[in-house]
């Protein structure tokens, strides 16, 4: 290599660093400033899965990885966008209302693979959680996955999480049960579905059965969100339980002095607490007008509505 | 050294100096890349969408290769006037076709092996990066020896569209050989939907018109079995065997179909 070819790489090479660094300041100047409302809504240019399980050209099980990316970023940045503007950090755009999306794309991604197993799993339980946690579309929750039962019927969990939707949102006790039994006939499904099946149709409605379920689900090894999900149910039953003891308590000193406490160092001083309490968030609980709640700055609130089975006779 | 050999090797030899193993650096970069950030994006499908990743790409890859190389391999000798000091020596034009063709299907091999050992490397860090723990979920183990059976199966229909791409080399130009392979790789995957056809249509004339194509057309969806071993569902032997052989007859008559062509082209 001569010396002049030597400078011609060197003085093409700044140059192209010159010419990039130069694009990239352009694009910052661009992005900082404001040009009217950006329109990055969500939308989906072909809503039919059969029709992108042709398109794909046989790489459908990498198309449905795609769409299932899609789907936990679509879930996941709206929950950021919800979580941002309860903090306080407000965008141009308006916040999102619901997730409208998020069963068409679990929908499309079943259908590349059915047998991505996250997916239904992950689906039905944010299609039925209300909003702002999910969808609040139980019926979709339960679609999704009896069509993951139609596609691996050797699955157990999948009636399971069907019996879960009817049990733990839909109230419907009898429906939760049929399900259970119907996951407990499956193969290889373990011994203690026919018994929650039992304790559902016996006692639902009651906290000890819903931690039942959620321990169940805590059990499944498939993802650690579902886990993570699981557990954090599970501490919120643990704040129920804890804010039904304090609540005991604080009826207690009404009753002896006539009227709520307003503050829980009331309590303390009467001996009936060691101190302040607070939730597995550390988070102080609020005593309100005499009721005992989780703080709305825990991570655990708000605490679900239990389900309640309608007295004898109705 | 036989002919068809010597041409094979040198098929070979070629495209390594024409840098077609470069792939092979954008494949390392894509998986390590792929390995890197899939765990912020896949909520737990970690190890399921590399190894879904990894397999596509071996393919993807190997199909530019036999279609942008396939179709080249007798035209830039036609180009290039070499060919007349090719067919000067004693080697016959069918020696000619099927040392192309082998010698390029020597370079989607070694191309293949070494993705494949690439691949494996990245699942099993992956996998020692992920831990016992998640690895609970997955369906399959991580270094599952059963996704050489796709690996496999990827090679012969690569085999397949090479021999697709020197076929149509033989009396096309390289940008509507490489079109007509596309076209056929794309009709090789959908063509079982053929065989169905008479229950969507009326006419018995079109119903018998579509079988003929189906048995016309390379049979490609077959070869896929990625999505079966990445959730470990058995792949028989016998199946790999039936399709493997399929794959042979269809590669033979190709080659026959090209050397007859090639034969009878005027190079004056």
């Amino acid at each position: 290599m001569t010396a002049k070819d030597t400078k011609t790489i060197v003085a093409g090479t700044v140059i192209a660093m010159a010419m990039l660094i130069a694009g990239a300041q352009v694009q910052g100047v661009r992005d900082d400033r404001d040009f009217g409302p950006s329109s990055r809504e969500d939308s989906l240019y072909i809503a039919s899965g059969s029709a992108i399980h042709r398109l794909s050209v046989g790489y459908h099980s990498l198309a449905a990885d795609l769409y299932w990316i899609r789907t936990v970023q679509y879930y996941g940045g709206i929950k950021r966008r919800l979580a941002d503007a309860a903090v306080g950090i407000l965008s141009d755009e308006p916040l999102p209302t619901d997730y409208d999306l998020l069963y068409p794309l679990l929908d499309i991604t079943t259908t590349l693979d059915p047998r991505l197993n996250i997916a239904y799993r992950f689906g039905s339980i944010f299609l039925a959680e209300p909003f702002p946690g999910g969808a609040g579309r139980p019926d979709l929750a339960i679609e999704l996955l009896q069509k993951g039962a139609r596609a691996r019927p050797e699955k157990w969990e999948y009636l399971q999480d069907i019996g879960f939707v009817y049990y733990w949102w839909l109230h419907d006790f009898e429906m939760a049960a049929k399900w259970f039994n119907r996951a407990a006939d499956v193969e290889g499904a373990p011994w203690w579905l026919r018994s929650l099946a039992g304790m559902t149709m016996a006692e639902g409605g009651d906290r000890s059965s819903s931690r039942r379920i959620w321990e169940s689900l805590l059990e499944t090894p498939d993802n650690e969100w579902l886990r993570n999900d699981a557990r954090w149910r599970l501490r919120q039953l643990d704040a129920m339980d804890f804010i039904d003891e304090l609540q005991a308590r604080v009826d207690q000193l009404t009753a002896s002095t006539g009227q709520p406490p307003a503050r829980w160092e009331e309590l303390v001083r009467m001996g009936l607490l060691p101190g302040i309490p607070v939730d597995s968030d550390n988070t102080p609980y609020i005593l309100d007008l005499g009721r005992v709640r989780v703080s709305p700055e825990s991570d655990l609130f708000p605490l679900p509505d239990e389900p309640k089975r309608p007295p004898p006779g109705m | 050294m036989n002919g068809t050999v010597w041409i094979a090797v040198n098929v070979f030899r070629e495209s390594v100096r024409d840098k077609v193993l470069y792939n092979l650096v954008l494949f390392a970069i894509l998986m390590l890349g792929v390995s890197f950030l899939i765990g912020q994006l896949t909520a737990g499908q970690d190890m399921k969408i590399l190894k879904d990743l990894g397999l596509a790409s071996t393919s993807i890859f190997g199909l530019f290769i036999a279609v942008f190389i396939g179709t080249q391999l007798v035209y830039k000798e036609v180009e290039r006037r070499s060919i007349y000091s090719l067919l000067s020596k004693p080697i016959a034009r069918r020696q000619l076709i099927v040392g192309k063709y082998l010698g390029l299907v020597l370079t989607l091999g070694v191309n293949l092996s070494i993705m494949t050992i690439a691949f494996y490397a990245v699942v099993a860090y992956e996998s020692w990066v992920l831990g016992p723990d998640a690895a609970a979920a997955w369906e399959t183990p991580a270094l599952d020896p059963a996704m050489l059976k796709a690996i496999a199966l990827i090679f012969v229909e690569l085999s397949i569209v090479t021999a697709i791409a020197l076929f149509f080399s033989t009396f096309s130009t390289p940008i509507l050989s490489a079109a007509l392979t596309f076209a056929m790789f794309v009709a090789g995957r959908f063509s079982e939907d053929l065989r169905n056809f008479d229950e969507v249509v009326e006419s018995p004339l079109a119903a018998t018109l579509a079988q003929w194509i189906y048995w016309l057309l390379p049979n490609l969806a077959p070869f896929d079995v990625r999505s079966e071993v990445v959730y470990g569902q058995p792949v028989p032997l016998g199946y790999l065997a039936l399709t493997a052989a399929y794959g042979l007859f269809y590669i033979a008559a190709l080659l026959v179909a090209a050397s007859i062509i090639f034969s009878r082209r005027d190079f004056k």
